[in-house]
């Protein structure tokens, strides 16, 4: 399973941070991200956050694919967003700088493009945050961590559980896919959509109806052990806030702040430069 | 609520999103319209909500779609994360007049439970998702309706045909083995 991010053992300061810094960062950054249309901010962001990137020593290897995965996406929704509205940019900033006509009323503005170039930033300033926050965070530790500053335990269980299940689940719907290919299953495109979905029921159901097995063999064992009696548990891979996450949330809390700050200064979240 | 979170709930929301993540590779693309298809594990959803209830219908949604969106596609659209709780908390709310897990999935329930999850399915994909889409990401409106309105037609599709099959399926085998029923 190339194509999916996973957690690497690495020794840099934004390993050693709590998984649960990285959350809140993570969090504060795409809200920030989601809310600002500000293209100064958004740019900063995406300083920062190249920045932020390369110190966590991530390898190309390990995102490349997602990466030209997302890349692909983010055109085919910039192109849609001009096919169904190719005036929403003059919408937004008010004032129309045609630039080429094409057809119809299909007409490229400078409005338009920087109004697609600011979708397109949003976009890539979360990018290297999720990047990081999954390539950086292990798992068990997240879940410790979840519970030490304050969220229950069960929520940080089951994130923890999920987190360590969808290798397994991965690896027997690999395994059931083969079985059934090999039983003469056509799973391509070449097989039409009905069969396809036929086909798909047929790995699907034995995936659910293991996994549903496995969710009784699991939730048995746990209460053989007494999962859930007490009100706190200890934990194993747990790590304390040190001065390195205090200092990361301050900054950037404070960051999150002044960006709301200069997004909405002058009472609309989009930056004009053409008034 | 409460008392109702036991240790199935938790395993239940642990294993049942990391299906719903492991099922994000498996779709059926639907159209031209882009981040659309036919997604088995909006089916898986369903079935989870329906069996377990509205909080871990609701929580494999939120949790699988943000975390499936993040491992394979590195960016987490946030107003399309939030319908899916909806849809799972919507769908989960009657958990209990689907009666699956005591093998009582029969032909009223089926209805029921189709009629639930179309209800489920427009109020999550034609009103809240675009509508997010709108108001965090001020994509246009003729765009996100078009976007939410085949994502709707794609999760019922699969959610009708997938999720009733695995649901009779499931009541059918679970019904021999629940004439023991767990003490709160």
């Amino acid at each position: 399973m190339s194509r999916v991010l996973s957690y690497e053992e690495k020794d840099t300061w934004i390993h050693r941070l709590s998984g649960v810094t990285k959350l809140i960062f993570f969090l504060l950054w795409s809200i920030t991200s989601m809310i600002s249309y500000d293209t100064r901010v958004l740019l900063v962001m995406l300083v920062f956050s190249l920045i932020i990137f390369a110190m966590s020593k991530t390898r190309w290897k390990q995102v490349g694919t997602v990466f030209k995965f997302i890349m692909l996406f983010l055109c085919i929704n910039l192109i849609a967003i001009f096919f169904f509205s190719p005036g929403q940019g003059t919408k937004i900033y008010g004032t129309e700088t045609p630039l080429w006509h094409l057809f119809g009323h299909y007409t490229i503005t400078k409005e338009q493009l920087f109004y697609e170039f600011n979708v397109m930033l949003k976009y890539l300033t979360v990018i290297p945050a999720v990047f990081m926050f999954i390539v950086t965070t292990n798992p068990s530790e997240f879940a410790a961590s979840m519970n030490k500053v304050g969220i229950h335990y069960n929520i940080g269980y089951a994130m923890a559980i999920a987190l360590r299940y969808i290798p397994d689940v991965q690896d027997d719907f690999a395994k059931i896919k083969h079985a059934q290919e090999a039983r003469g299953i056509e799973m391509s495109r070449k097989a039409p959509f009905i069969n396809r979905i036929k086909s798909m029921a047929s790995i699907i159901f034995p995936l659910v109806f293991s996994s549903m097995d496995r969710i009784d063999v699991v939730s048995n064992a746990m209460e053989l052990r007494g999962f859930g009696k007490h009100k706190k548990r200890t934990w194993y891979s747990a790590r304390p806030f040190k001065r390195n996450d205090y200092l990361t949330l301050a900054v950037v809390v404070l960051f999150t702040i002044t960006a709301f700050v200069i997004t909405f200064w002058d009472g609309s979240r989009f930056y004009n430069p053409f008034i | 609520m409460k008392s109702k979170f036991g240790i199935k709930e938790v395993v239940a929301i642990g294993i049942g999103t990391a299906l719903f993540v492991a099922l994000t590779e498996v779709q059926i693309p639907l159209g031209f319209i882009p981040n659309t298809a036919l997604q088995p594990r909006a089916a898986l959803m369903a079935f989870l909500a329906a069996v377990f209830g509205p909080v871990v219908g609701g929580i494999v949604g939120l949790l699988g779609h943000a975390l499936g969106d993040a491992l394979f596609y590195g960016s987490v659209w946030w107003s399309w994360v939030f319908p899916e709780m909806v849809a799972g908390v919507a769908i989960g709310l009657f958990a209990k007049k689907f009666a699956i897990k005591d093998g009582g999935f029969a032909v009223k329930e089926i209805i029921l439970f189709n009629i639930v999850q179309i209800i489920a399915n427009g109020l999550a994909w034609i009103l809240v998702a675009p509508v997010l889409d709108i108001v965090i990401y001020a994509e246009p409106a003729g765009k996100v309706f078009a976007q939410g309105a085949w994502a709707f037609l794609g999760n019922i599709i699969i959610v009708g045909i997938l999720g009733t099959l695995i649901a009779v399926g499931y009541s059918k085998i679970g019904g021999k083995t629940s004439s023991l029923s767990r003490e709160d």
